[in-house]
């Protein structure tokens, strides 16, 4: 768990909306156009700060969902009992400005340097900072072959379907839907835990590199069920939300 | 001056006489999150181990069923995570590292805890003595589950959560300051969530 040290104040930037794409009833992709942006990896995130006419703010970390080379764009689930989330789907518009400050993060993150061969597995909109890694392996022009597993309940929840659809050589998309499938599916339909690994995943002696994102118990089976396979704990990374009723 | 979100407005409240209790950019969460960077450990109880370290001297160790003899305190504290929930009121049973150091020695500036899975964090000296933090190793009355940092994991309430290292097996005493794992990836080397120290610079 080595990092390099990026020492480097961060400071809020407004930034301005330049689109608002609906990826599933529940989900916003956000264009953001920010001027003094730094730069990022693929994998880190973002602060989002909300200002109320009232004065109050509020502020919430976003999975970025671009690659490095992409203008700023973050992918939004609506929460119900959330705060922030339901405005950013449901009220914000292009040209609307917001504040955001970032990159933060540095430890899930990817770069072609970083080799592979990758295993990524999301679990609902944990695949956000997972496209940005596929679309940045693509952006830098590497070989990198990448097994994408990506659970969702239904068809219809699916972010990034088109997309991930699109065939990318060296692209491997392994999608399970969980609670109801369409006729003529011919894909997973369990939840992923170690048999499903087993069956899915690179085999631990091609010693991958993984990257899992989702909710806690979600991630939490991924990372044991990858261990038990033989998977280098080290080259495991992990990035887990849900249940903090706040976002 | 911060643009105006027309149409957003507060959602959460704060609990009823706890609004001094939640500092800035924070709101109260019932529910107790999950964060970390890699597989959870499961390190078993007779192979675990506390140690106090100084460079490459175990200054003093501590095997499971030693531990388990030392005084142990209950301790009721509020949490904050860096992630912006906070949670009220969550009750642990721990060592203190008082008691730890006074066994170990103090003579520090600095401390660096260690844990499985190679998690480290930093933080001065002054902060962990003094009653002001715990090797916990049971949460709400229950021993403390494997998600949430068991066998044993510091508490350090004073200070965002992620200076609380889950799975942690020891403290380095430092003359001089060091990032740990998080510090080294642009979060704040001191972490007080009052002055909203979240990252590098703040």
């Amino acid at each position: 768990m080595e990092g390099t040290a990026v020492p480097r104040r961060l400071t809020w930037d407004v930034a301005t909306v330049t689109a608002v794409t609906r990826e599933t009833p529940s989900v916003r992709t956000i264009g953001l156009d920010v001027p003094s942006w730094p730069g990022h990896r693929a994998g880190q995130h973002l602060d989002v700060r909300l200002t109320a006419e009232d004065g109050y703010s509020a502020e919430r970390s976003y999975s970025i969902a671009s690659a490095a080379d992409d203008p700023v764009a973050i992918t939004v689930e609506r929460l119900d009992d959330g705060e922030v989330s339901p405005y950013l789907t449901e009220e914000l518009r292009t040209g609307d400005q917001l504040e955001i400050r970032g990159p933060v993060g540095g430890y899930f993150v990817w770069e072609a340097a970083d080799g592979g061969p990758l295993l990524l597995v999301g679990g609902g909109s944990g695949i956000v900072p997972l496209r940005a890694i596929v679309r940045q392996r693509e952006h830098s022009g590497s070989d990198v072959p990448v097994r994408l597993l990506y659970s969702a309940r239904t068809a219809s929840e699916l972010i990034y379907r088109d997309e991930l659809d699109r065939r990318q050589d060296g692209v491997e998309i392994i999608y399970t839907l969980t609670r109801e499938q369409p006729a003529g599916w011919t894909g997973y339909t369990r939840r992923v835990d170690r048999a499903l690994l087993a069956e899915t995943a690179w085999p631990a002696g091609k010693n991958p590199l993984a990257f899992a994102c989702g909710p806690t118990s979600f991630v939490e089976t991924v990372a044991e069920g990858l261990v038990a396979l033989g998977y280098e704990p080290g080259r495991i990374k992990t990035e887990r939300f849900g249940g903090t009723g706040g976002r | 001056m911060s643009p105006i979100s027309r149409g957003f407005r507060r959602r959460h409240t704060v609990p009823d006489g706890a609004a001094d209790r939640v500092p800035p950019g924070q709101y109260v969460t019932d529910g107790f999150p999950v964060l970390s960077a890699g597989p959870t450990p499961h390190t078993p109880l007779e192979e675990w181990t506390f140690s106090v370290r100084r460079g490459s001297a175990t200054l003093k160790s501590w095997t499971w069923q030693e531990f388990q003899e030392l005084p142990a305190e209950t301790v009721t504290v509020d949490i904050h995570c860096v992630t912006r929930w906070s949670k009220l009121d969550t009750e642990w049973r721990g060592v203190s590292v008082d008691t730890l150091l006074d066994q170990a020695g103090h003579d520090a500036g600095y401390i660096m805890e260690f844990s499985d899975g190679g998690y480290t964090t930093n933080l001065p000296l002054a902060d962990v003595t003094g009653g002001k933090a715990w090797v916990a190793f049971s949460y709400a009355g229950a021993p403390l589950e494997p998600e949430h940092g068991g066998p044993a994991r510091m508490l350090v309430p004073h200070l965002y959560f992620w200076k609380s290292a889950k799975w942690v097996r020891g403290l380095e005493l430092m003359d001089e300051d060091r990032p740990g794992f998080w510090e080294t990836y642009g979060y704040n080397m001191y972490g007080d969530p009052w002055k909203e120290q979240r990252y590098q610079g703040d």
